[in-house]
């Protein structure tokens, strides 16, 4: 058999990439009701009905996990996958790692279900889970990146397009991370202590987390949106120049943006205000590269009228340029003074989580689908429109409500009588928030209805098409 | 704070390591024909090789059924392809 005929009959290995899709989708609707329970629960708080699996402490990491790593992780995996192989013209560097990462990553998500409620917790925020699973996370990871940088190492095309060096990013900085913060020293199968303690494990924690915010929920997306925005607008992007600039200025910039999540703390004050201008700093290159993906628009406005596919990748990156706006500002220390620990962080987090990452996740997933289902379109175009408007009502909603309540909590926490004393008393505040709580558990519910419109318009797509091999296109074997 | 001891040589070195895979990028020829390289993905499959490659005849064009997914570059039924 010649080389060429072995290369006619090559097929792209699409099966991890549906398989994946579908699972985001399912993760999306599962991770959004939790998350409506628990806001349903800070409003009614008698919703946990006294059962100690349900209450708030114990669903909240069941939440943050649902949404962040099994809705955007998979999403993330199925356009990586995609991504890397359209534009290394090539099948994925061994298939059969990808498909173990998919049961792996699966695997990984139903432990986090089981032991979340039942309270087996490692306390660290957005790195809950125990240290087997934490063992099982890394082995997955490794063969993630064996596959992705492998496909990379196999490509027929010499240039590794952009949104491959955001993906490959994402994928290296991850595994660091989560090394790094992970330590622990196990004492039982379901207990374990950090390897770090009081104000180094805040720090550590920190420079995870918001390196998780950088590369999990940041890079990886724009690597999504450099393939997606583009492909969908039938545009290249913008300026693919500043693309490249956007990349290296992210990534040299972002791992010291953690400490101004410990403004005010026993960490030295000279830490604080480093992570305070890390994160000014990265205003620019986040900025940049909004307004790249937006003006990959620029002489085709009419699209966005007539296609929602568009306006959730263009809308999303709209949430994007607003939260990286107001993330460097919350990191100014007198801003922080007032936002930080009230639910101005979580409508922050939220405008970046249900705007950014979740709008540029829908939005791809509704390009991607019906191509992996030999369809051209989704089954309901309407149904789009509507999931667009739906969200997007739910998510401003949502963060309008956490704005103003945010806000009122600040300035009744440091409210201060004549005489030293505190003007009201905690729970005064608490008070005063419920009727936000009410607009918020509103807003959510609004956008976990998108989702159920989105599951039943793929069920719809999934069901008219068929599962076709994409052939890859053949190459003239290279010198 | 003996953290930091670990944390920032930990980034030091890695900036190290960024600018090391940018210096390789540029010497490996990545970023010289930048304004090809953002058009590269919308074209057709066949298009998407090195165009200073000799072009392959389409074998797989027509075999693929109809409605099969040309997952890259198929858009929606009342959209023209820009190329």
């Amino acid at each position: 058999m010649s080389n060429k005929a072995k290369a006619a009959a090559a097929v792209y290995s699409d099966t991890v990439v549906r398989l994946f899709s579908l699972a985001a989708v399912v993760y999306g609707i599962v991770g959004m009701l939790v998350g409506v329970v628990i806001a349903s629960q800070l409003a009614w708080p008698d919703l946990n009905f006294g059962i100690p699996w349900l209450s708030y402490g114990r669903l909240r990491p069941l939440h943050t996990n649902a949404v962040i790593f099994a809705f955007g992780g998979c999403a993330l995996f199925a356009t990586s996958y995609h991504v890397v192989q359209r534009t290394c013209q090539t099948r994925l560097f061994m298939p059969g790692l990808a498909m173990f990462t998919f049961l792996g990553w699966n695997l990984v998500i139903l432990l986090a279900v089981i032991t979340l409620p039942l309270g087996i917790t490692q306390s660290k925020e957005y790195a809950e889970l125990e240290w087997p699973i934490d063992i099982l996370i890394t082995i997955v990871w490794v063969a993630y990146a064996v596959v992705f940088f492998g496909t990379i190492g196999i490509r027929k095309v010499k240039h590794i397009y952009v949104a491959n060096w955001f993906f490959g990013a994402y994928i290296l900085a991850v595994a660091l991370l989560h090394i790094v913060n992970a330590a622990a020293i196990p004492v039982s199968l379901t207990k374990s202590y950090s390897a770090y303690a009081g104000v180094q494990d805040a720090m550590v924690q920190w420079w995870y987390g918001h390196n998780a915010v950088g590369f999990f929920l940041t890079a990886g997306f724009l690597g999504m949106m450099y393939y997606y925005i583009p492909k969908q607008a039938e545009r290249p992007v913008y300026s693919y120049r500043l693309s490249i600039v956007h990349f290296w200025a992210l990534i040299f910039t972002y791992m010291w943006a953690g400490p101004h999540h410990l403004h005010y703390t026993a960490l030295p004050d000279w830490a604080q205000s480093v992570g305070m201008v890390f994160s000014l700093v990265l205003l620019a290159p986040s900025w940049g590269g909004m307004i790249n993906g937006i003006m990959t628009l620029s002489g085709a406005w009419h699209k966005l009228r007539d296609d929602p596919i568009l306006k959730f990748l263009i809308v999303s990156l709209s949430f994007y340029g607003m939260s990286t706006f107001e993330g460097p500002m919350m990191s100014i220390k007198t801003v922080n003074a007032l936002s930080h620990y009230t639910d101005w962080t979580v409508g922050h987090v939220h405008s970046g989580a249900l705007g950014w990452v979740g709008l540029i996740t829908i939005g791809s997933l509704y390009h991607l689908i019906p191509r992996m289902y030999g369809q051209k379109q989704m089954f309901s175009v309407r149904a789009m429109e509507l999931h667009f408007w739906v969200a997007t009502i739910g998510i401003v909603l949502y963060i309008a409500a956490m704005w103003i309540a945010g806000v009122m909590q600040g300035l009744m926490w440091r409210a201060v009588n004549p005489d030293g004393t505190l003007v009201y008393s905690f729970i005064e505040s608490v008070k005063a928030t419920y009727p936000f709580y009410v607009i918020r558990v509103g807003g959510g519910v609004l956008y976990l209805s998108g989702m159920f419109i989105m599951a039943w318009n793929v069920w719809k797509t999934v069901a008219a098409g068929k599962v076709v091999a994409a052939p890859v296109p053949m190459v003239v074997a290279h010198a | 704070m003996d953290i930091l001891y670990l944390l920032i040589p930990m980034s030091a070195l890695l900036v190290l390591v960024v600018i090391a895979v940018f210096g390789w990028a540029l010497q490996r020829g990545q970023f010289d024909d930048l304004d090809r390289e953002g058009q590269r993905i919308l074209q057709d499959d066949a298009e998407l090789l090195d165009v200073d490659q000799p072009r392959p005849a389409h074998p797989n064009e027509q075999s693929t059924p109809t409605g099969a997914p040309r997952p890259d570059h198929a858009g929606a039924p009342d959209k023209n392809l820009t190329h």
